[in-house]
């Protein structure tokens, strides 16, 4: 039941414990229990919204940023990355395979801001050997949504 | 001065009952805001892989006639498919037919098996075009009523009690248009006995085999000895949200899919080579975007249901498709009167289960896909509807 409750509030995290106790036949004490309890536990981490700030003129830079690191003995690349993701400016960071080893998604008001942070906080931290800076040009699908165009239903108002 | 042809439409065409609801639609066509649970067809575009499966098709150059019987990579998909769900063997090259939805497989069975007045046995309510099809086809539609105390399950007995010397087929198509109903396999066998009995052809519309939730669909053929009997109809519209790409198939016999075929390459030639494609991918990799939507549609499911019987509107709990059947008698009117009535007075379109034969009368029916908000606006707008009118 905690998986179908997970589902739909991943789909819209406002879908309140009595919504979801009809939707899935469960008493809304008892859904609301389980998302206190995933709430508690961290298995529910935050409830976010996708905004697609260009259209209130809020202007947004992002970039992606290719980190290679040298791995220190006992901790691997743990401890630099802990060093790289305590910085707020950095919104997502992942450990990858292949050329380079952290990809640290980026966000900042301008690009000023992003080269800073990149320069003066990022580069500079011991370990980091090197760091390639993809700025983004246009956002065109965020965590799944589309955010210009994003199609609708077409249906005529009567069908048998 | 202008020439009009001596009675331009047939005797049989102009029998034909027309449409009751027409009126409605026309006014529902003028209004605006309202939130509709007339739409018989799921909210989903098509997933895009089936889509893009057809593009790249169109630019590949698939744009010519195909096989009479369709594409044989498609029935060869259809034939695993049918067999990884049922355990059904179909012989991909005699047993099936692709046809342009399960509306031309109901026409083309119906034309192919009937002989000017043989009986077709079937449920009321029904989906609208059983009887007009029969009837079309030269048959008569025998109706044996079904009511929510027997979960609009049609009996066998009530089958056997119409069987005459013309009965020529039965009709059923569970999971149900309009009622949602399912039929457990104990009673589809005892329907089978009864064929089995008196030598009756079984034509089973399973459209909506995929919708059901908590329950197990039975496909007719699966039970004993009905396979070379069942005439089975499915597609593709409803589990993987291709209405608009109008394809479906028959799968029976080798007697009587060579009967249908003859018709329908005389009057369709094949289904479009385009709807053909994105059904290959549709049962290559369709699987996981059918769970997802039958998930989604169980949630919406249980919250109209359970609205429905909140507000004063009985509802007998659907196992399958997507509709709601409420009880709407505690106000006293028809359900053309309650329909037109909540239309104008609410703005909430329904269809009214006359539309679907006289046994639908005292019900309306509510189709949940749609969004879960209009489903709740749609609830709140009928609630006060029903508190404004309540006897």
């Amino acid at each position: 039941m905690l998986k179908e409750i997970l589902k739909i509030l991943e789909n819209d995290a406002r879908t309140t414990a009595k919504q979801i106790s009809s939707m899935t036949s469960t008493p809304a004490d008892e859904v609301a229990k389980l998302i206190k309890q995933a709430e508690k536990d961290h298995t529910i981490l935050k409830y976010k919204t996708i905004i697609n700030w260009e259209k209130v003129g809020e202007e947004q830079v992002g970039a992606l940023i290719e980190v290679k690191i040298a791995p220190q003995r006992d901790v691997g690349f743990d401890a630099i990355a802990e060093r790289i993701y305590r910085f707020p400016q950095a919104r997502s960071v992942y450990l990858l395979s292949g050329t380079y080893d952290l990809l640290v998604l980026v966000a900042g008001k301008t690009m000023h801001e992003v080269a800073d942070f990149v320069s003066q906080k990022l580069a500079p931290i011991e370990g980091v050997q090197g760091t390639v800076t993809h700025f983004m040009l246009k956002r065109y699908k965020e965590d799944g949504e589309i955010l210009e165009g994003k199609e609708e239903v077409k249906r005529q108002p009567v069908i048998l | 001065m202008s020439v009009r042809a001596r009675n331009p439409t047939s005797q049989q065409v102009n029998q034909l009952a027309p449409s009751g609801i027409r009126r409605f639609f026309d006014l529902l066509a003028s209004m605006e805001g309202v939130i509709s649970l007339g739409v018989g067809e799921p909210d989903f575009a098509t997933p895009w892989h089936i889509r893009e499966a057809a593009i790249y098709s169109l630019e590949k150059g698939y744009t010519m006639y195909t096989s009479n019987l369709g594409m044989p990579e498609l029935r060869q998909e259809l034939s695993r498919h049918l067999k990884d769900k049922y355990k059904l063997d179909y012989d991909p090259d005699s047993e099936l037919l692709i046809t342009v939805g399960v509306s031309e497989g109901l026409d083309l069975t119906m034309r192919a098996i009937l002989d000017p007045g043989d009986e077709v046995i079937m449920p009321d309510p029904c989906y609208v075009s059983y009887n007009p099809c029969v009837a079309l086809a030269g048959g008569r539609p025998i109706m044996v009523p079904t009511n929510q105390e027997n979960n609009f399950e049609i009996s066998a007995a009530d089958i056997e009690a119409r069987v005459s010397d013309k009965t020529k087929a039965i009709l059923i198509g569970y999971p149900a248009n309009p009622t949602g109903a399912v039929m457990p396999r104990e009673k589809l066998a005892q329907i089978a006995e009864v064929a089995r009995r008196h030598h009756l052809l079984v034509v089973s519309d399973e459209i909506y085999a995929r919708l059901v939730y908590g329950v197990e669909h039975t496909c007719f053929a699966t039970l004993p000895q009905m396979k070379e009997n069942t005439i089975l109809l499915g597609g593709f519209s409803k589990a993987y949200a291709m209405t608009g790409w109008r394809i479906g198939y028959a799968a029976a016999s080798k007697e009587v899919i060579a009967a249908m075929t003859k018709i329908h390459q005389y009057t369709m030639l094949c289904a479009p080579i385009m709807a053909q494609v994105a059904a290959i991918e549709a049962l290559k990799s369709g699987e996981d975007s059918v769970v997802e939507m039958v998930e989604d549609y169980n949630r919406r499911r249980l919250v109209i249901v359970k609205g429905l019987n909140k507000i004063g509107l009985p509802c007998f709990e659907p196992k399958g498709a997507f509709y709601a059947f409420p009880l709407i008698k505690s106000t006293g009117m028809t359900s053309e009167e309650f329909a037109e009535k909540l239309l104008i007075e609410e703005k909430v379109a329904a269809v009214p289960g006359t539309a679907f034969g006289q046994c639908g009368e005292g019900y309306i029916r509510c189709c949940y896909a749609t969004s879960l908000a209009d489903i709740e606006e749609a609830l709140a707008r009928m609630g006060r509807f029903v508190g404004k009118h309540k006897k």
